[in-house]
């Protein structure tokens, strides 16, 4: 789960990392507020999960209050990337000598929090990494020991040369980890982290994102969530404990298991589809997840037909019938159903099914090659 | 021959008593299974009843079960909260290997948690897996034994349902298995891909080998790099998310791709440039296997 650059530097400022203070606000007359009680130039940046938000004119400098206001009139309601802003932070603008890059990732192949770090700030580090490896130092911290202090100078020295700089570095740098763990994240980002001439070292942007899989003990966190980032479906799904991607196709799939989900989609592609989402009913033949998966897809006005894709192996097929027959009873749907069933308890299934009047089939491709089929036709 | 478990694994179930762990024990005894012992704390003395009449021990710990058994294979149904101790707790008491299927544990917990078990020697399958199957000889986790078959084909992959796709339709086709493993679609894994080639071009019994992947992480590439290297056998591939978009989490907490990194079609280019033979379709995987092993 992202979370907004506000809530980063919250996370940040609690661990003891040098963050400039910030308001957040949802009206251009607070924004005008914010600027005139930090007076000098502010800085307005919209609150959007999204990157590239400086490109697309979501970030702007105000010399003074009415200047911010105006600002803030564009940026909120603005469109990034498909988001819109309905937040925005208002911080003093900083004097900046230098710019460098701090972040870390839990990496897949070290299996351990990953520090990259470069004395070249607002880059995209990928980029880099890829590029010119040599601008990147890069360190694993054991899980065993955390962050030792000789690893965070390590760092720190490689973005400084002033030892007073190299100093408040490593300090941020040993805080950065200390956030990361504190927080659940699975990644966090200073990007860039200035100099000011005066000499002192700050994070003036701040980037998080937390593991789903810690929300459930870190409740304060979950809280984050912002769920005017994502389409409504999203929201309902996560709630009925289903997993769900809306894309942009018309095949509604609806299909048990992440990997076999993931390959429905890619067969209707095969065959000349464009599907609608992805979707994880799990491994339950519960009739209320079924109903809740059949209200999400449907609620998906682009959706023609919709597609089930069921491997029986511990779930036993026929009780996946009898809850997609018990789910269509409940709600009331017009569009046109495939169903797939195999596994355990096929043929009880596929009679249970054709007793109902739905059309049902044992083969994968068969039925992806005639939900495309009537996707078309619809 | 098979690989990780066969006729003589002897198995500790640790959450046996809660809902999914102890209908999987019942499905694994009736499979065949030698499971020695369960765990659940608190519930120590107590007999936990499976299939016609058998019944199996309960300890409070996983110590005393190991030391009272003999078991050296744990498979964990413990839920997240709890799951990450239960695998520190197998890797001290000294089990051979760990299958943890449990989703949804914290990626922190398990960074620490196979780093103690690797500290130990101990092998981690998952977590966020099916667990394994030895067709005829074992299985530990939660495959369904009645799509399998026992034969020369070994079958590793990252997924569940999926898994249960493909070895269904090699069991239709004549084609049974070895030794079928899920390897989990966790970001942080105990046993990957080469781990697991390895042992499969080690076994006599295995002729060829079915690897199932999908978006994400760079394991896929770095088997197919080991494939050519060092692989005699034939391998077909598979990978998922062809259609997935990027920077979206697929369900697997694992099968996200980050930049341009972990596409499918990067995956599918660097399995064709090793030699392994690319299945577009599931339907594809044994028609490939058929002709590489003709």
């Amino acid at each position: 789960m992202d979370i907004h650059e506000y809530q980063a530097k919250e996370c940040f400022r609690s661990v003891g990392i040098p963050v400039p203070p910030g308001r957040v606000v949802g009206t251009p007359e607070e924004a005008e507020v914010a600027a005139e009680k930090y007076g000098g130039t502010v800085v307005i940046k919209a609150q959007v999960h999204s990157g590239g938000r400086g490109k697309a004119g979501g970030v702007k400098l105000a010399k003074h209050p009415v200047e911010a206001r105006d600002y803030a009139s564009q940026i909120l309601g603005m469109d990034i990337n498909g988001l819109s802003v309905d937040k925005i932070l208002i911080t003093p603008a900083e004097d900046i000598d230098t710019e460098a890059y701090v972040g870390v990732l839990l990496d897949r192949k070290a299996q351990a929090a990953t520090f990259m770090v470069s004395p070249e700030g607002g880059i995209d580090i990928e980029e880099v990494a890829r590029t010119s490896p040599s601008a990147i130092r890069k360190l694993s911290v054991d899980p065993r020991y955390g962050m030792l202090p000789h690893q965070a100078y390590w760092l720190a020295s490689f973005l400084y040369d002033d030892p007073n700089l190299v100093n408040q570095a490593r300090k941020i740098i040993a805080q950065l980890y200390d956030a990361f763990v504190g927080s659940g994240a699975s990644m966090a980002e200073i990007n860039p982290l200035i100099t000011t001439p005066a000499g002192v070292v700050k994070a003036i942007d701040a980037k998080m994102s937390i593991d789903d899989s810690e929300l459930f003990r870190r409740p304060e966190i979950a809280e984050m969530r912002d769920t005017s980032s994502e389409p409504p479906s999203e929201t309902k799904a996560r709630e009925a404990g289903l997993s769900y991607v809306k894309l942009e196709g018309d095949v509604g799939c609806c299909v048990n298991g992440a990997g076999l989900a993931m390959a429905t989609m890619d067969l209707v592609k095969y065959y000349g589809g464009e599907p609608a989402n992805f979707l994880d009913i799990g491994g339950s033949s519960n009739p209320d997840k079924v109903v809740a998966a059949l209200e999400i897809i449907t609620s998906d006005p682009k959706v023609k037909v919709i597609l089930f894709n069921i491997f029986g192996g511990i779930t036993r097929c026929d009780d996946v019938a009898n809850g997609i027959i018990e789910a269509t009873e409940n709600i009331d749907i017009e569009l046109p159903i495939v169903i797939r069933l195999t596994g355990t308890n096929e043929d009880l299934a596929l009679k249970i099914l054709e007793d109902a009047g739905l059309s049902a089939y044992t083969s994968m491709d068969e039925v992806v090659e005639k939900a495309v089929e009537l996707a078309g036709a619809a | 021959m098979a690989i990780l478990i066969d006729s003589d694994t002897r198995v500790v179930v640790q959450g046996i008593t809660g809902r999914d762990g102890s209908f999987h024990t019942r499905e694994m005894m009736a499979y065949g299974t030698r499971v020695v012992a369960g765990v659940t704390p608190g519930k120590g003395s107590q007999m936990f009843e499976g299939p016609n009449g058998s019944s199996v021990p309960i300890f409070n710990g996983m110590d005393e079960a190991v030391r009272e058994t003999g078991a050296d294979t744990s498979v964990i149904y413990v839920p997240p909260r709890f799951a990450a101790g239960a695998i520190l707790e197998a890797a001290e008491a000294g089990v051979d290997l760990i299958v943890a299927i449990t989703e949804g544990i914290p990626v922190l917990d398990m960074a620490r948690a196979h780093a103690f078990a690797r500290d130990r020697g101990v092998r981690v399958l998952g977590p966020n897996c099916p667990g394994l199957i030895s067709p005829g000889k074992s299985k530990v986790g939660i495959l369904p034994g009645q799509i399998v078959a026992e034969g020369p084909i070994g079958v590793v992959s990252r997924s569940g349902t999926l898994t249960y796709e493909a070895v269904f339709q090699l069991t239709t086709a004549g084609l049974g298995q070895t030794t079928c493993v899920g390897i989990g679609g966790d970001p942080l894994i105990g046993t990957n891909f080469i781990s697991c080639l390895e042992a499969f071009e080690e076994d006599s019994e295995t002729t060829a080998v079915v690897m199932i992947g999908e978006i994400g992480g760079t394991d896929e590439q770095e088997a197919a790099a080991y494939v050519k290297e060092n692989m005699s056998k034939p391998v077909v591939g598979f990978i998922a998310g062809q259609t997935a978009p990027p920077g979206r989490r697929m369900g697997h907490a694992g099968a996200i791709i980050s930049g341009s990194s972990g596409t499918a079609e990067e995956k599918i280019r660097v399995f064709n440039e090793n030699g392994i033979s690319v299945a577009i379709r599931p339907a594809d995987i044994v028609g490939l296997l058929k002709s590489r092993l003709a």
